[in-house]
């Protein structure tokens, strides 16, 4: 195959599928009786410098987000729990935080350690149920999800203060807040400082999986595990690592908010944040530039819906049907080029080898 | 080939020799149940555990369970795993909301399942035409679902009287069925407190006094899919779609059309499930209504082992846990502590016995742990309680996972001429 036609077929899986998207969303909207061009002019309008900021903050919290539930999809390991084991590990890191048993930036550091390790834990339930019950992660880590937000909101209310209607926890000491950045001189918002976590956490994840022997194993796992157990892979063993780091992945999530903005957990904890993270991550296809462009599109789309109801009179809910859609269409557009892709290579080899026999029968 | 063909020899593979028995011991097990908790009532004071009014609430909680599960079942079997249940169900709430506001419940129940059909169709078409992962799909199905009725319910009902944003006003409610006689008679004798006798009367009262006609519906539609997808040609071609979709192939099953029709009708199931959801156990629809029952139904599913009556069992178990939970929460649960460790106590004798030593420590953990938690406190605070039916699903299926066979060809993509 010519290397323009490959390029052709790479590029046509996500033009295809965003096409698709905006096909379905336009129509359910003709179909509610709104404005389809409104729609589209809210949302593709330029944002205001001030949102490029929080459309760089939303999306490092979702590539985040992405990363944790792709490290288990790479080994055909579905973690749908990543939103239970982000709310259980940021509300351990807000706690740890708010003891204040360490100075300043060590308490920082020690408090997302805590997190990693809490979200770890929480995952690591679902991975010992696997491997010593045989319950599959996709029931378990969602039940763990319904269970982890009754236990964390009974244990704010033990640990927490009353603050009106709601109960928040300690607020964590100022020497152990990270600084912001600015990313546009000028504006008040501001970049949380640990967003950096997003860039260190993709280094660490294509490092990890391309580049070392574990990260070896769990794509073989994942693409065929009878081929990973015949080469000596212990799956059982993989399964638990993953869903570990999966969960100490998820740990982070909370990290860039909690020590940029909010400084304590509280009832008001952004939600559904784990959820658009596995969206995320299918939408990138798994790898980590590909999470890295989904994330962005998934936080530009979630800023730009914000005014819809106002300016549009359309309800920002519109949006989950446009992520739906671009993922949905994403993995059939994928299926369909590879089919194409197959039965290309197939025709080629074929003519190929007539050709050969062709000149063989001359030979002879 | 005579075996797809011949109606005779359908039945005689279809139904092993077990099945009579198993619907006797069906009933001794629901009866050494009953005894059990009336012995943990008697025994905690907890005299609501199995009053009328919870016994009640259980069938009503169970019911919505048990048809996604339902869907669950004729997915699954034709070979194609359903984790959209629960966006399917969400849009079943849709559907009954906006057609019963405007046409009745009838019309209601029917648009409830035109809404899961299309939620089923787009998994079809994703899984059985396209051939993508079917979990990824069921993900997918599940955020399309939830933002689409958020959108469409802010459409439908935003502007109209007693409505709003995120809910419709309320509903008409199908009809009840009171038998009389029996009712009072019932009502009276569970209300005694005598042991045995009056826990019965409560599960009896429940069946006899303003059941709703959707339940008797959703129990007809099991029994029905029993005896469809075990005693029918048509059921037996289904389910070797699910076993084996290649040696289907080849005695001249069209498996993508299986498929197709057991994935929407799995869409139908949820649809009905959502709208028992919203005009049986609410007055209306309302967003995050299914609160993850999608997810309980496909769990129950795979508790009853693939199969009709084990998964209304699990249904049972799963809606009685929170029928008691939303009555006297702290209190009923608390006494469920109880049974719940001693079960797991003599649960654990046995695997011992049985020589499965894992199994026995985890449940001798769990159970010596519930009975200290009975002992050391007297109710159970609210958040434990809206925990109850999650963590009994993890826990019923950590004990009984091992012991489940799911169809073998179960979640794996088909595609025609595989065979070779």
């Amino acid at each position: 195959m010519s290397l323009a036609r490959r390029v052709l077929l790479g590029a046509t899986a996500p033009v295809l599928a965003f096409a698709v998207a905006a096909l379905v969303t336009t129509v359910v909207i003709v179909g509610a009786g709104a404005s389809p061009g409104e729609f589209w002019q809210v949302l593709l309008s330029a944002p205001e410098a001030r949102y490029y900021v929080s459309i760089v903050n939303s999306a490092a919290v979702l590539y985040l987000s992405g990363l944790a539930a792709a490290i288990g999809f790479r080994m055909n390991l579905f973690n749908i729990g990543v939103e239970g084991q982000y709310r259980v590990a940021t509300f351990a890191g807000a706690v740890f935080a708010g003891w204040a048993v360490l100075p300043g930036p060590l308490n920082t550091v020690a408090a997302i350690l805590v997190a990693m390790a809490a979200g770890a834990a929480w995952a690591g339930i679902a991975a010992l149920l696997r491997v010593t019950r045989g319950v599959s992660e996709v029931i378990s880590t969602i039940m763990l999800n319904a269970i982890a937000l009754s236990l964390v909101a009974y244990l704010l209310q033990k640990v927490g203060s009353r603050e009106g209607q709601t109960y928040v926890t300690d607020a964590i000491p100022r020497s152990a807040w990270v600084p912001s950045i600015p990313l546009i001189p000028g504006e008040i918002s501001q970049v949380y400082g640990l967003a950096l976590l997003a860039l260190v956490a993709g280094v660490g994840f294509s490092v990890l999986l391309r580049r070392s022997r574990f990260g070896f194993d769990l794509r073989a796992t994942g693409e065929s595990e009878s081929a990973a157990v015949a080469s000596g892979v212990d799956v059982k063993r993989m399964v638990v690592w993953a869903m570990l780091l999966s969960g100490a992945l998820a740990g982070l999530i909370g990290m860039p908010e909690l020590f940029g903005a909010s400084h304590a957990y509280g009832s008001t904890i952004q939600t559904g944040i784990g959820f658009t993270g596995i969206a995320v991550a299918l939408l990138g296809r798994n790898n980590a530039w590909g999470i890295a462009f989904a994330a962005m599109v998934f936080a530009y789309l979630n800023q730009q819906a914000s005014p819809l109801s106002i300016e549009a009179d359309i309800s920002t809910e519109i949006i989950a049907v446009t992520q739906g859609v671009v993922v949905l269409s994403v993995v059939i557009v994928y299926e369909v080029v590879r089919r194409y892709r197959v039965r290309l290579e197939q025709t080629e080899v074929a003519r190929a080898l007539r050709q050969q026999r062709k000149e063989q029968g001359v030979a002879a | 080939m005579s075996v797809v063909s011949g109606p005779g020899q359908v039945t005689a593979a279809a139904s092993d020799d077990r099945s009579v028995s198993r619907g006797g011991r069906l009933w001794l097990y629901a009866l050494a149940i009953l005894v059990a908790l009336s012995i943990v009532r008697v025994l905690s004071g907890a005299d609501d555990l199995t009053s009328a009014g919870t016994m009640r609430a259980a069938i009503i909680a169970a019911i919505p369970i048990a048809l996604a599960g339902l869907g669950g079942l004729w997915s699954e079997r034709a070979g194609v795993v359903n984790i959209g249940l629960e966006g399917m169900m969400i849009l079943g709430t849709l559907g009954a909301g906006y057609y019963t506001y405007y046409q009745g419940v009838w019309v209601g129940l029917a648009g409830a399942m035109l809404f899961g059909a299309i939620g089923g169709a787009l998994h079809a078409l994703a899984t059985v035409v396209f051939a993508v992962d079917q979990i990824v799909s069921g993900v997918a199905i599940n955020i399309i679902a939830a933002g689409g009725a958020g959108f469409l319910a802010e459409v439908f009902f935003g502007e109209l009287e007693g409505g709003g944003p995120t809910q419709s006003p309320s509903l008409d409610r199908p009809p009840t069925i009171t038998v009389p006689g029996i009712s009072d008679w019932s009502g009276d004798l569970a209300e005694r407190g005598w042991f045995l006798v009056s826990d019965l009367a409560g599960v009896v009262n429940a069946l006899t006094e303003t059941m709703s006609s959707f339940t008797i519906l959703g129990l007809v539609a099991i029994v029905g899919t029993g005896w469809l997808l075990w005693y029918t040609p048509f059921g037996l071609r289904l389910r070797s779609c699910g076993e084996s979709p290649s040696s289907a192939e080849t005695l001249g099953v069209n498996v993508y059309r299986y498929k197709f029709l057991a994935v929407t009708m799995s869409g139908v199931f949820a649809g009905f499930a959502g709208c028992f959801l919203a005009l049986v156990a609410s007055s209306g629809y309302a967003n995050g209504q299914t609160g993850g029952r999608g997810y309980i139904g496909l769990a129950a599913m795979i508790f009853g082992n693939w199969r009709p009556g084990g998964l209304l069992t699990g249904s049972l178990l799963f809606g009685f846990t929170e029928g008691a939970r939303l009555r006297q929460g702290g209190e009923s649960v608390h006494a469920l502590l109880l049974l719940t460790g001693v079960a797991l106590v003599l649960l654990a004798g046995w695997q011992l016995y049985r020589g499965h030593r894992a199994a026995a420590l985890l449940a001798a953990l769990v159970g010596a742990g519930s009975l200290w938690w009975y002992l050391a406190t007297e109710t159970i605070p609210d958040p434990f309680t809206e925990m109850t039916p999650y963590v009994t699903t993890l826990l019923v299926l950590a004990l009984f996972a091992q012991r489940l066979r799911m169809p073998a060809a179960d979640g794996q993509p088909y595609r025609r001429g595989q065979a070779g």
